[in-house]
């Protein structure tokens, strides 16, 4: 785990003073679903990519090549919005550690 | 060479602002503090400042613009009271978090219902916890002489925290006194540039303002705000000094007024300690130890001065023209109780509410708080701790 800032290290007022700094907050670790593609049934119509709120699907050259769980919450929405018939994107449970 | 003119609370503050000059002002007007917008805007219109005044739809917007103006970096003023100052409330720990040294004049007024627009304390004292420095003003000459203080304050670096500047409306908004004005280029060369540590408008160090902090972060957030406010007080009198050499008005975190020797006193913020001042000498005259200790800076509330200067007296009342519902008691009365906790031997307290909705406070009112504490010094007895002063029963 990432080591927290204590007080006296920390900008005054809330102040953020650099920029690109979500980069740093791996929201992933929100998820409990998570969106696994089945690459057979995938069009690459790319409607998940237009829907996601997070940018994780990774796109090169027209087709999806990752979905980018660092900082995939779970929404579900790629998976809810696929049109391909059986759904080309299933949400499933994450394995939870301990 | 210093100007001595006849002027209103609110005419002193305008003049205040005209002379510090601010980027930004964005009020709305509200009884008893129109004046004193209307006197700003005045000098908007005519030139006499260099101020952006943003004349918005409410005090909920006039303090939401004072936060943008400040976090892009703007010396920021506002003014308000009463309902006004309810409407601004979401934004005022808002205005303190971010630590946007934005500075606020409060025309001290009654809250509804039944509605009223004369002078209680409700207003400042509700939010005395919204993480501000609050600073209480006696008179016209003290609110200007606060105000022009403000500025440094807010701004130090180790403090960088919005100021709020209290004076009792009407009674002090709308009377005529004598005001000392000090020059133009002086205040000026008090106030200084305005040097933002951060600001928004600032493209080669960009910020982000308002960002959110989950439970991983929003405690360290509170306590660096905390350690601000509480260790502001040697700042603000190291200001007052300052001030002191251009004014030769010398101003503490409250004033003792002879309280040295005293037996007997009263604690009590605003104008009504003018009121007890004069009844002070009259009981001097006859040879009683009385004494007054008036409230400037009650954020941060300095608890171990306060209790260094009362801890000799026999026995102490505590006024305040403002309720705590439900507790029995009132907001300076628990801090000065709380002060002198621990102590050996401390003196009786009583709290009295009094002058609610502009109730005049008479030297008569005043003369019998100073005789009850007499007779409990005596008996050792207190009936009743917290009660009402000139109520009809």
């Amino acid at each position: 785990m990432k080591k927290l800032m204590n007080r006296k290290e920390m900008p005054i007022g809330s102040v953020i003073d650099k920029p690109g700094s979500s980069m740093e907050y791996e929201t992933g670790g929100w998820r409990n679903y998570k969106p696994v593609r089945d690459t057979e049934k995938c069009s690459n119509c790319l409607i998940c990519w237009i829907y996601c709120p997070e940018g994780c699907i990774k796109v090169k050259d027209g087709k999806i090549t990752d979905i980018d769980l660092k900082y995939c919450k779970g929404c579900g929405i790629c998976a809810e919005e696929c049109p391909v018939k059986g759904k080309a994107i299933q949400m499933v449970e994450e394995k939870k550690e301990g | 060479m210093p100007k001595i003119s006849a002027m209103t609370g609110n005419n002193a503050v305008a003049e205040a602002m005209r002379q510090i000059n601010p980027d930004v002002v964005a009020a709305y007007p509200i009884t008893p503090q129109t004046e004193l917008a209307e006197e700003f805007a005045d000098f908007v219109a005519n030139g006499r400042v260099k101020t952006e005044y943003i004349p918005v739809e409410s005090e909920h917007s006039a303090m939401s613009a004072c936060i943008g103006a400040s976090t892009a970096g703007a010396r920021t003023m506002t003014a308000t009271s009463s309902a006004g100052f309810a409407l601004m409330w979401e934004m005022l720990p808002i205005a303190a978090g971010l630590r946007t040294p934005v500075i606020m004049t409060v025309v001290n007024r009654a809250f509804s219902a039944p509605l009223n627009i004369h002078c209680s304390h409700d207003d400042s004292m509700g939010g005395r916890d919204t993480g501000w420095v609050q600073i209480y003003s006696e008179n016209a000459q003290e609110v200007y002489d606060n105000l022009i203080q403000a500025v440094p304050i807010g701004e130090d670096k180790s403090i960088r925290l919005p100021v709020m500047v209290c004076m009792d409306g009407f009674i002090i908004s709308h009377a005529v006194e004598r005001v000392e004005l000090l020059d133009d280029e002086v205040i000026k060369k008090f106030v200084g540039e305005y040097q933002p540590a951060n600001y928004l408008l600032n493209v080669t160090s960009p910020i982000t303002i308002g960002a959110c902090a989950l439970p991983d972060y929003y405690t360290e957030h509170k306590r660096q705000h905390s350690e601000a406010l509480m260790n502001s007080k040697d700042k603000i009198l190291e200001i007052a000094d300052k001030f002191y050499k251009i004014s030769g008005r010398k101003y503490g975190l409250f004033e003792s007024y002879r309280l040295d020797d005293a037996e007997y006193a009263i604690v009590i913020i605003n104008s009504g300690a003018g009121v007890a001042k004069m009844v002070v000498n009259e009981l001097r005259e006859k040879g009683i130890k009385a004494g007054v200790l008036k409230p400037r800076i009650f954020r941060p509330f300095p608890a171990n001065e306060i209790r260094d200067a009362l801890k000799h007296l026999k026995a102490i009342a505590v006024l305040d023209r403002v309720d705590s519902f439900g507790t029995g008691s009132t907001p300076t009365f628990t801090e000065v109780k709380a002060a002198l906790y621990g102590i050996t031997k401390p003196p009786l307290m009583i709290n009295y509410v009094y002058g609610l909705g502009g109730r005049d406070i008479r030297l008569e009112d005043i003369h019998k708080v100073y005789q009850k504490l007499i007779e409990i010094s005596k008996t050792g007895k207190i009936d009743k701790v917290f009660d009402y002063l000139t109520v009809r029963e």
